[in-house]
């Protein structure tokens, strides 16, 4: 069988050592990065309780660092960030709609269940 | 677009178009499949997020269910879990070098960096196996029912067990029998089953002996489930504590203390909780245990020659895609289970 796939597209990504060179100091950049990220996560749980005042600031940060985090893997591990646009958007734009979507409604439920079992 | 046609030979094309991103078939589809598993991910998540908020017991907090390491024991809070996720961000970084290798066409990069994924693959996934059996095991003191209704957990340092004194004959045990084995697992048997009576435990061959045990250290009672007397939240310190606490297992009634966890009952917060931490960090795990095999026979290939003959490594970059997925959801995870 003829195989489908061009292998002009497959060739794409090729690249010479000095770009090589270059990409791995990325590479490298982004490793420190998520580290450094991974580490003030785990000194914030550690040290400030749940019950303190600085909680919901420490939580919400916690969700910013792990949306930033999530980004540098997509966009420069999995090279999304070097695809083209709508290949990047075809990704991202279905998965987004569908997700915003069911946290709306699962806030609205949980809301709702909450009263219920509240006022019984 | 257009411009790209004309080095391209029809034949050769999709079914005689251009491919509508300019990427191949399989990387493609490989982005979808991504896509689709992302979906169920943030799926469990999500339900996780909608149990935890509208259960009215206290759920447990991340820092204080996972704070043990191995040989070292309780006190390093989150930092297990830590390294775990430190392994699987190494492993993802050792992958994309396999991948930059491939763009280059060095076959011996692509195989040194593959197989140091590999290895950090299965370090994460021996974790795993350790945390889980940490979690079913559970603490030595588990969760406790005191008197009036409510529920807590018990922090501080358990006082080993030195041995059990037989007083009455059983089938096995004749009196004044020393009883200096599985010490542990026979006092948290009988405990659970309400085989301890005012400091009398029964043991399996229904013989009964005094125990002698050191003392407790630092015991202190975080109530999780109110009570008449106790609400969530209070902590109960010192003698008071340890009297709360021996009453209750002491007692001689059946399910007033609970370790580890399985499907139905966990020591450490609502039954959903223990259901949820299996369910998702096993999917994970599974997921991790299928790129690690995924991951095996792309380096067969790639030793055998097959890519390097094909002229381009993207079987690697594919593989590659699904494992930084794997870390990627465990970025979320770690979050949301373990942080939040």
């Amino acid at each position: 069988m003829k195989r489908d796939d061009l292998i002009e597209y497959s060739l794409n990504g090729h690249h010479s050592d000095d770009e090589g060179k270059l990409i791995r100091k990325k590479i490298l950049k982004v490793t420190v990065l998520l580290t450094a990220i991974t580490v003030l996560e785990v000194a914030l749980g550690a040290y400030i309780k749940q019950s303190s005042g600085a909680w919901p600031y420490v939580k919400w940060s916690f969700v910013a660092l792990t949306l930033l985090k999530a980004g540098y893997i997509v966009m420069v591990f999995m090279h999304l960030g070097d695809e083209k646009k709508w290949l990047r958007n075809v990704v991202l734009i279905p998965y987004a709609l569908f997700i915003l979507y069911l946290i709306f409604i699962a806030l609205c439920e949980a809301l709702a269940v909450g009263d219920a079992w509240m006022g019984a | 677009m257009a411009s790209h046609s004309a080095k391209l030979d029809t034949e050769t094309l999709w079914g005689g178009k251009e491919s509508p991103f300019q990427t191949s078939y399989g990387k493609l589809m490989m982005w979808f499949f991504l896509v689709s598993d992302a979906l169920t991910f943030s799926g469990l998540l999500i339900a996780y997020g909608f149990t935890r908020h509208d259960t009215l017991e206290s759920w447990p907090i991340g820092e204080e269910t996972f704070n043990s390491l191995p040989v070292l024991g309780h006190g390093y809070p989150l930092i297990y879990v830590a390294l775990m996720t430190f392994i699987l961000i190494v492993s993802s970084v050792t992958m994309v070098l396999a991948v930059e290798a491939g763009h280059r066409m060095d076959k011996k990069g692509v195989v040194k960096w593959m197989i140091a994924t590999i290895i950090g693959g299965f370090f994460f996934l021996g974790s795993q196996a350790w945390e889980w059996s940490h979690f079913i095991h559970g603490s030595e003191f588990g969760k406790v029912e005191l008197a009036d209704g409510s529920q807590a957990i018990v922090k501080g340092h358990f006082g080993e067990i030195e041995s059990f004194t037989v007083i009455e004959a059983g089938s096995h045990h004749k009196e004044g029998d020393i009883v200096k084995e599985d010490l542990m697992h026979t006092f948290q048997h009988a405990a659970e089953k309400g085989h301890i009576n005012n400091g009398i435990i029964e043991l399996h061959d229904g013989s009964k002996a005094t125990i002698k045990k050191q003392k407790d250290e630092h015991l202190k009672l975080i109530i999780k489930k109110d009570g008449k007397s106790y609400t969530v939240g209070k902590e109960i310190e010192g003698k008071k504590a340890e009297d709360l606490y021996y009453n209750a297992i002491f007692s001689g009634e059946e399910n007033r203390v609970i370790y580890g966890a399985n499907l139905n009952k966990n020591e450490y917060g609502p039954q959903q909780y223990g259901q949820f931490f299996f369910f998702i960090t096993g999917f994970h795990g599974f997921h991790v245990f299928s790129g690690v095999l995924i991951n095996i026979l792309i380096l067969i290939g790639v030793m055998r020659g097959v890519y390097h003959k094909r002229g381009h490594y993207e079987m690697v970059e594919k593989t590659g895609l699904y494992w930084h997925f794997v870390d990627l959801v465990w970025v979320f995870v770690f979050t949301f289970f373990y942080l939040i």
